[in-house]
């Protein structure tokens, strides 16, 4: 149980990649942390650098008390699941799981009593004596997870943890993630680049791009307030619209139509100010009848998500996704109006939120 | 529209309309030759092989039940001498001697030697690149491509004992090494030749041991010694095995090393092959060096099938993983299955069913 604390943390590459970038992050002890951002953002360079895998260029890593930027992974007191589980296939379950006792050299007793404890707390017991290729994928996972516990790490290091698991077994371990994170209460950090894993699963979440962090917040925090473009384009099922603008007055102009000023923008912006306004589909209240303040235009296509549709508005040539709920969907070519939720739209000037409020938004 | 949909209608129905008769034959022939000119294809090759390879070898089993030699009243009259030449050759001293050295010459050259040196080198570079990597791998091959008369050459004139590299070096003139330590020499000379296929092989090797699987290791804080333990030697079990098997054999029937010592001095570094050649082509005693090739070739028999043992015991047990796997519903990752078959790649099994797939 430790805090992670990264200052200044800078990984570059033989041949000039900067994959971290001056980082600066803390993460709270017991809180499970998501590293979110599209491939190639460096999430997994942090994760590695973390686990002792990648040594940092410059910049340190402290888990706990302990600076242990020079310490090599074995003397980190971290546990590591990677993608692909790397199980031995060689060996039987409890082999597996027992590996780390086996090298701080635990007696063979010992170690088997440690691993089919930890084996009956992830419910695995019973395949004990199986090899790793006659296990299914979500027990493979779980053996991994195991032979990452075994030793009672301070720190957890998932990399990928759901990504190898087809859809249904996704949603299942993703519950089972989160109760035995709460359950164990080690800190514990995961990389992932699918925006609904980090939402369902973190307490806190980092979005990353090109090696920089671009949001530090809670799930509700990221996907309610995007501090930046990138990060309102990148967080949510069915992506943010964010639609140019000017301002006017007490009002913003976008795709031709006149809508209300977000409040906390009020007083920021100045009149004729280009910015960006943003809206989720998810706080767009579709109306089949004119309504002021809102994005009028043809219905163009309706995709069914199942308990609703995202239909799309052709405004004025600028493509406007709403979310409707179901037995109230519009027909294509059908004349219809999105009202922007009241609170829920946000304006960009310059990529970065305009508000008055402090939110958390990394350097 | 029309156009794309046509062409592939057409085939459809010529083959429907010609019947299940010739698509079957199609199936056994794929190339559609037929089998005389499918044979006169092959022939050149069969003539070939039975001129330079079977009859050869069935001469010898001939010759080994005779008394024949090179020249003489022998020459003209071989006589049958039944099992003499093999009892002779069983009971001969220097037979005994020349197996014993070739033991030395296997084990300590190819089996220790190249394997040992060329994981070693594997091991080093597996994760270097660039001119270091490239310069290391050059040399070594160099070594391995260079012709065997050539680099015999070499070696005499760096072992010289008057005017020899070696002494030059090591500041000791008139140390015959060839004279005094002619097996050294021998072996040490075969490692250097022989260590780039053993190196080549094994960082094939190593580059299918997941990356995942060596920083698991690392992780849990294993040292170089317990990774290669528990890591990466049984994920290249397989590769070992061929390799050593391979490496054994072209050493067992070596004969470089009579372009160097010429088994000498007094005998010294006569392993097999050079013994062969020294009592069937320099004593003349055609029908005794036959006799000893066939004890030869029974000798690499059963190297041969040793390793082919040790390989199937590991194929079976592959074997029944991966029907338990299957058993276990098709939900393991894929990683792990392109593993599997990576690996599969090496077996013959594997590429049986691949060489029917392509036939079918």
């Amino acid at each position: 149980m430790a805090v992670i604390t990264l200052s200044g943390l800078t990984k570059v590459y033989p041949g000039g990649v900067r994959a971290l970038d001056a980082l600066d992050l803390e993460i709270a002890d017991g809180e499970f942390f998501a590293l979110l951002g599209p491939s190639g953002c460096g999430k997994t360079t942090l994760l590695r650098t973390v686990a002792g895998l990648e040594t940092a260029t410059a910049g340190s890593v402290r888990i706990g008390e302990t600076d242990v930027t020079r310490l090599p992974p074995g003397r980190r007191d971290v546990g590591m699941v990677f993608q692909d589980y790397a199980l031995f296939p060689h060996m039987s379950v409890t082999d597996n799981i027992a590996y780390p006792l086996r090298i701080k050299k635990a007696a063979k007793n010992e170690r088997h009593a440690a691993a089919a404890d930890v084996a009956a707390e992830l419910g695995l017991d019973g395949l004990l004596a199986r090899r790793p290729s006659e296990l299914s994928g979500g027990q493979q996972q779980r053996v991994a997870l195991a032979r990452a516990m075994v030793a009672r790490p301070q720190v957890f290091l998932l990399d990928e943890p759901l990504s190898n698991l087809d859809a249904r077994l996704r949603l299942e371990a993703r519950t089972f993630l989160k109760k035995l994170q709460r359950e164990l209460g080690v800190t514990t950090v995961f990389v992932t680049h699918d925006q609904a894993e980090a939402l369902a699963m973190a307490d806190r979440i980092a979005v990353m791009e090109a090696g920089r962090i671009r949001q530090i917040g809670t799930p509700a925090e990221v996907f309610r307030r995007p501090a930046n473009l990138f990060v309102a384009a990148f967080i949510g099922s069915t992506p943010m619209n964010l639609v140019d603008a000017r301002v006017r007055g007490e009002q913003v102009e976008a795709a031709g139509v006149l809508l209300p000023l977000p409040e906390e923008a009020r007083g920021l912006v100045t009149d004729g100010q280009a910015v960006v306004y943003g809206v989720r589909p998810d706080y767009l209240d579709y109306s089949p009848s004119p309504v002021d303040g809102s994005f009028s235009g043809r219905v163009a296509v309706v995709e069914n998500l199942g308990s609703s549709s995202l239909v799309t508005l052709d405004v004025e040539g600028v493509l406007i996704h709403a979310l409707v709920g179901e037995g109230s969907e519009p027909e294509p070519d059908e004349h219809g109006w999105a009202v922007p939720r009241a609170g829920r739209a946000l304006l960009y000037s310059d990529g970065d939120l305009v508000n008055g409020n402090d939110v958390t938004v990394a350097a | 529209m029309a156009p794309p949909t046509s062409p592939p209608a057409e085939p459809t129905t010529t083959a429907a309309a010609t019947g299940p008769t010739p698509s079957r034959r199609v199936n056994d022939d794929a190339a559609g030759l037929g089998t005389r000119r499918a044979a006169a294809f092959v022939a050149p090759a069969l003539v070939l092989i039975a001129v330079f390879l079977v009859f050869p070898a069935v001469w010898t089993l001939y010759l080994g039940v005779t008394d024949y030699r090179l020249t003489g009243i022998a020459a003209s009259d071989p006589k049958f001498v039944g099992t003499g030449n093999y009892t002779s050759v069983l009971g001969d001293e220097e037979f005994h001697s020349s197996l014993w050295l070739t033991l030395q010459f296997v084990v300590g050259s190819a089996v220790i030697g190249q394997t040992v040196l060329g994981f070693s080198v594997a091991w080093v570079m597996r994760d270097r690149s660039g001119p270091v990597r490239r310069l290391v791998e050059a040399v070594i091959l160099l070594a391995w491509i260079l012709p065997g008369s050539v680099i015999a050459f070499l070696w005499i004139a760096l072992l010289d004992r008057d005017s020899g590299t070696l002494n030059a070096l090591l500041g000791t003139p008139g140390t015959a090494w060839l004279l005094d330590h002619p097996m050294a020499c021998i072996i040490v000379f075969n490692i250097w030749r022989g260590t780039a296929f053993s190196m080549m092989l094994y960082s094939a090797a190593l580059g299918n041991v997941p990356p995942s699987h060596l920083e698991t290791a690392r992780l849990a804080g294993a040292s170089t010694l317990q990774t290669l333990r528990d890591v990466v030697l049984p994920r290249i079990r397989g590769h070992i095995l061929t390799s050593l098997l391979l490496v054994s054999l072209w050493t067992f029937n070596d004969f470089t090393p009579f372009l160097i010592t010429a088994g000498g001095p007094d005998g010294k570094s006569e392993i097999m092959s050079v013994y062969v050649y020294r009592t069937a082509l320099g004593d003349g005693r055609l029908g005794f060096g036959a006799a000893i090739s066939l004890v030869m070739i029974l000798i690499n028999l059963v190297i041969a099938l040793l390793y082919l043992r040790a390989l199937r015991e590991r194929r079976e047990r592959d074997g029944g993983d991966g029907r338990g796997g299957r058993g276990g519903g098709g939900r393991r990752d894929g990683r792990e299955r392109d593993g599997r078959g990576r690996r599969g790649h090496g077996r013959r099994g594997g590429r049986g069913k691949r060489r029917k797939g392509v036939a079918v």
